[in-house]
């Protein structure tokens, strides 16, 4: 059975930028720990033998000629922002990292 | 007599005589929805002026003589995880609450070009997670043979709009049943092609390794001729198949099995299958028999880690496609106080935007593909799907299609599993396999279980790039089931909007 | 106690590692049409793709994974038989789908190396660099902080995007660690980043252009006390802009962990950020809280398998390594090693090539483009190549050669030509600028001169040959400087009686 702790859970919702709150990591670490049980199941089949599939399709080398096409305009780049200020997305001040 | 009642086909033929215009036609349906979509919650989104008049556009260039594709003017359903430009595209999710997105998917695009017109957005799941259409941010859609009971999912929206008669077409999506699952419980028909067949192109993406747009309708025929419509190869789509698109409708109407084997997937039908479904299902199998296919049992030893596989194959996905709903560029955003830095406001965003389902497999697929858990998890699942693949190069060895019931039970209650996300997993059981491996699917109704008088599907499998086969087969089996019947399963759906 | 680099030296060895970006230049981006033109207006070169809008898909440029073969191949590797996609999961604002499409575990090119010659007190000495891997990724896009007092990201109040830089194709170039340069490890660093530049644009793969960020270095430097065997943890910086600066970071940041360890301190393994102002290097992010970054394979692209027959194509079509041109070179025209270093520091040797091309002498081409030119080019800061053609150049040698011009007239016409009065020939015209050879002309001059200075001309005829001069200067200054100055000196002597 696997096991995953609440710390764990709060880890990997940093990780996918989610906040949680308290009671949304106890019942989520709960569920977890379920259904990684059951989807734990895949190791007792997936030997070393076995190779990755990890596409359907046996393709390779699909590529496009290096042709330039019209872009959108800037307006339409931009007809989804939140905010917007000089022709650009204007987000939230960015902290921490550069 | 209006329109919607009729199959596609049959309105298309109305069409090109001239008995009928794509604006009456257009408005009918409309009007229906109008009518009953207060109790079924089909759409999400009605264009009417702009189905109106692409309609409008279609009548005119009848007029001025101009030879028009197969489908023109025949409306049709849109699920709304299909880009469309300018009208809203939500995925059933707040977090793309008043999104118009600036370009129309491939999908979209031939729709357009082949004179489709596109009545609105249906209802699904968010993010196409889910089979029962209850995690959609807007609400749940009702089956319309029981408005207490769930449509299916993901693709609740579209199979409903079909069984309501809103729409003889629709547009699915299917990850691992959301096509085939809503049409079993609905009693319509639907395909999940292989895997490249339709282009991904403008599919808000949930699970790119698995995703596949279809058609869906309320028969063989008018699927295939949807089909043929939105196939074929996109080079913005680089795992599109680059080959001619098979011939649908010509299998649809061969109405021949003579010599075909049909294999039974001895794992896809044992325990835990609702007894009304398998004795449809069996009967199915009989009609199947009587038009000459031969029966061959085969097994699939795997597939009973299929679901396993699958659910950390498309968690993974998801975790990675949809990271980009972060309220920087479009969506939208939560807690920019002016204060709070991006991350902070990504966070609250992304954790208001999201419902339950889609947090919890976001987490379920940042987890599988952690340093330290990789192999464990997401490498094993990929080798599983080798396994999968294996089993049915195996069968299709011994059999030209494969059969199913399309799921284990008819159409539940609405809230009966919304608490248990495995019980919930478990619908899918017999749908999974075909995404996993790439090949095609199709669903169509067998009949209506004994117990509850509900909708049974039967699936049908055939090889990748081999789709016509499904269409042969399934084309045979509604003929030869309709001639039982006597009339369609779906003139049996209770009156809509009576109130 | 402050440690300087000699005694810094005295006491560790470095072990270099460096990780050149290289923009490329095909027309259009690594994933998607859009053109990359550098200095468009924000926004104006993106799409659905590069914009990581929900259900765009990307595919790859042809022109670009052919450029990261012709790469690998310059630089001595093996072109990968398979190689794939990931993508590597993180969410920065920049980047729109908060994941980078890049290559991971299966790069395009592996297992190389480039010679760079550098002067050692022993004399010139060759240091094999062993590339790790080449790999393909896309650029992200531009921030532009807004508020606070220093436009930096500490202390903005937002930030504003521009995404047209986002996809445009990087090919990423890996050392292998590099140990063994001891005193040498900021001049072999330049070495290698000046050299890769040179091969780079002898591919015509990219504008490498340091200044617009269309190659950059990412140094990472670590110390070991000398002879102790063990390997210092490293530091990586970030952000270095010109190849001066190459230099300056690797030995900034040798002494900076010397003396860091040196007070009994540990060295962090960090992002540095590079200072042009100071020379010195700042702290970035910590990797020690090293980010999970989740790669797997990206299920939206296939498989990269390069045929022989096509690399080998490529490899046939590889232009003359640069360092064997530029020996090639240095034994036609005879050029001491000091100059020829000169030459390719200062960034001049394709132009003073082009310009002996044009029928130049080559010792004349090398002063005209490293003496006058660069001096005007330096006093306004832009690129010799910026103000003049080659054929200019040529030109005007050509015309000194024909005696049509002196060399200080010469001055001006290249003056002129620079500031867009035309063709050398044209400045000539239109300034009047012709050497003044006739004799009658000069001797009136000559006279006229005599007349003013009496004194001067006694002495002269007295035998005081250097007074010359005076009299000379008056005669170039009345001819406004158009007389061959030793023409005039050869008249004046005779008229008085010295010649």
């Amino acid at each position: 059975m696997a096991a995953i702790s609440r710390d764990e859970v709060a880890h990997l919702a940093r990780l996918a930028r989610i906040e949680m709150t308290d009671s949304e990591l106890d019942h989520l670490s709960d569920e977890m720990e379920v259904i990684l049980g059951a989807v734990a199941r895949v190791q007792e089949v997936a030997g070393a033998e076995v190779p990755p599939t990890s596409h359907p399709l046996d393709m390779k080398n699909v590529y496009r000629p290096d042709v330039v096409v019209p872009s959108l305009t800037n307006a339409q780049a931009l007809s989804g922002a939140p905010a917007q200020e000089e022709e650009r997305f204007k987000v939230p001040q960015i902290l921490g990292e550069e | 007599m209006s329109s919607i009642f009729k199959s596609a086909s049959a309105i298309a033929e109305s069409l090109s005589k001239g008995e009928s215009s794509a604006v009456e036609v257009a408005q009918e349906h409309l009007d229906r929805i109008a009518a009953v979509d207060g109790d079924v919650h089909a759409f999400l989104y009605i264009d009417t002026e702009g189905a109106l008049a692409q309609a409008a556009d279609i009548d005119k260039r009848r007029a001025a003589g101009e030879r028009l594709p197969a489908l023109a003017g025949v409306p049709l359903a849109l699920k709304d995880v299909m880009t469309q430009q300018g009208i809203p595209t939500t995925c059933g999710s707040k977090m793309l609450e008043g999104w118009r997105p600036p370009y129309d998917s491939t999908v979209v695009t031939k729709l357009k070009a082949n004179g489709v017109v596109i009545l609105g957005k249906t209802n699904m799941d968010e993010f196409a997670m889910g089979s029962s259409t209850e995690n959609s941010a807007y609400g749940p859609t009702h089956n319309p043979w029981d408005l207490t009971r769930i449509p299916g999912g993901s693709g609740g929206g579209s199979a409903a709009s079909l069984a309501a008669f809103e729409a003889p077409l629709a547009i699915g999506t299917d990850t691992g049943g959301s096509i085939r699952q809503p049409a079993a419980v609905t009693g319509t028909v639907g395909v999940k092609p292989t895997y490249g067949a339709v282009s991904r192109y403008g599919l808000v993406a949930f699970s790119s390794s698995l995703d596949q747009a279809g058609p869906c309708a309320r028969n063989v025929l008018d699927t295939a001729l949807l089909h043929e419509a939105i196939a074929g190869y996109d080079p913005k789509d680089s795992t599109s198949i680059n080959a001619p698109v098979g011939k649908m409708v010509e299998a649809a109407k061969k109405l021949d099995v003579k010599g075909m084997k049909i294999g039974i997937v001895k794992e896809l039908s044992g325990d835990g299958y609702q007894a009304g479904v398998k004795t449809r299902f069996n009967e199915a199998i009989e009609a199947l028999v009587s038009a000459g296919a031969e029966i061959v049992e085969v097994s699939a030893p795997n597939f009973e880690y299929a679901l396993a596989a699958y659910y950390l194959i498309a968690p993974s996905e998801c975790s990675s496609n949809l990271a980009r709903f972060d309220s920087m560029r479009y969506g939208i955003r939560v807690g920019d106080n002016g204060e709070r830095g991006a991350e902070e406001v990504m966070r609250m965003t992304r954790e208001l935007g999201f419902g339950k389902e889609v947090k919890r497999r976001i987490i379920l697929g940042t987890y599988a593909l952690s340093s330290g858990y990789y192999d464990a998890y997401y490498g094993s699942a990929q080798k599983v799907r080798t396994l999968i693949k294996q089993d049915f190069d195996a069968a299709f060895a011994k059999a030209d299609v494969l059969v199913s019931p399309t799921c284990p039970t008819t159409a539940f209650k609405i809230g009966e599993k919304a608490d248990d996300p495995l019980a919930m997993y478990l619908n899918d059981i017999a749908t999974i396999p075909v995404n996993m491996a790439g090949i095609g699917g199709m669903s169509l109704p067998c009949g209506l279980a004994e117990e509850d008088g509900l909708p049974v599907g039967f699936q049908i499998m055939s090889p990748a790039m081999k789709d016509e086969l499904m269409y042969q087969v399934g084309g045979t089996l509604e003929a030869a089931l309709l001639s039982q019947w006597g009339k369609p399963l779906l003139s049996s759906v209770p009156a809509l909007g009576a109130k | 106690m402050t440690l300087n680099y000699s005694e810094t030296i005295e006491k560790y060895e470095p072990t270099l590692g460096l990780e050149v970006h290289v923009e490329l230049n095909t027309k259009s981006k690594m994933f998607c049409g859009c053109a990359t033109e550098f200095g468009a207006s924000p926004n104006t070169q993106t799409c659905p793709v590069c914009l990581g809008l929900p259900g765009s898909l990307p595919a790859v440029n042809e022109k670009a994974i052919e450029s990261s073969i012709l790469i690998g191949l310059a630089l001595n590797c093996s072109i990968a038989p398979f190689s794939r996609f990931a993508r590597k999961n993180y969410f920065y604002p920049d980047m729109p789908k908060n994941f980078q499409t890049s290559q991971y575990d299966e790069p395009i090119c592996v297992n190389g190396y480039l010679d760079v010659t550098i002067d050692t007190d022993e004399g010139p000495k060759v240091y094999r660099i062993e590339i790790e891997r080449v790999h393909m990724e896309e650029d992200t896009g531009k921030s532009l902080h807004v508020g606070g007092a220093t436009g930096r990201i500490h202390g903005a109040e937002y930030s504003l995007l521009d995404y047209n830089r986002a996809g445009i194709p990087l090919v990423e170039i890996v050392t292998k660690m590099i140990p063994g340069t001891d005193k040498y490890a900021p001049e072999v660093a330049k070495a290698y980043v000046s050299e890769l530049r040179d091969i780079l644009r002898s591919l015509g793969v990219s504008d490498v252009k340091m200044e617009q960020g269309s190659l950059r270095c990412d140094a990472n430097v670590s110390l070991s006390p000398r002879g102790s065997g063990t390997l210092g943890t490293r530091s990586e910086t970030k952000n270095v802009n010109s190849l001066r600066s190459v230099e300056r970071a690797v030995r900034g940041e040798m002494i900076r962990q010397a003396n860091l360890l040196e007070e009994g301190g540990r060295v962090i393994q960090e992002t540095r950020h590079f200072q042009e102002e100071t020379g010195l290097t700042r702290s970035g992010r910590s990797k020690e809280t090293a980010e999970d970054y989740r790669y797997f394979p990206e299920p939206d692209l296939v498989p990269v398998a390069p045929a022989a027959e096509w690399i080998e194509t490529l490899r046939a079509s590889l232009p003359e390594k640069p360092s064997t041109l530029r020996k090639r070179i240095q034994e036609s025209w005879g050029v001491p090693d000091k100059e020829m270093a000169a030459m390719v520091n200062a960034d001049l040797l394709d132009t003073v090539v082009e310009t002996v091309d044009l029928g130049a002498d080559p010792t004349k081409a090398r002063s005209w483009w490293l003496g006058e030119i660069s001096r005007i080019a330096n006093e306004s800061d832009v690129t010799p190549q910026s103000l003049i053609t080659p054929a200019s150049v040529a030109e005007v040698i050509a015309l000194i050669a024909a005696g049509e011009l002196t060399d200080k007239l010469a001055r001006q016409v290249v003056e002129g030509v620079i500031k867009g009065e035309g063709s050398p020939r044209e400045v000539i015209e239109k300034r009047g600028l012709k050497v003044v050879s006739d004799d009658s002309a000069l001797m009136a001059a000559i006279e006229a001169a005599i007349a003013s200075q009496p004194d001067t001309a006694e002495r002269i005829r007295g035998g005081n040959i250097p007074a010359a001069g005076a009299l000379i200067g008056a005669v170039m200054k009345a001819t406004g400087g158009q007389a061959d100055a030793a023409k005039v000196r050869e008249l004046l002597l005779k008229h008085l009686g010295q010649g």
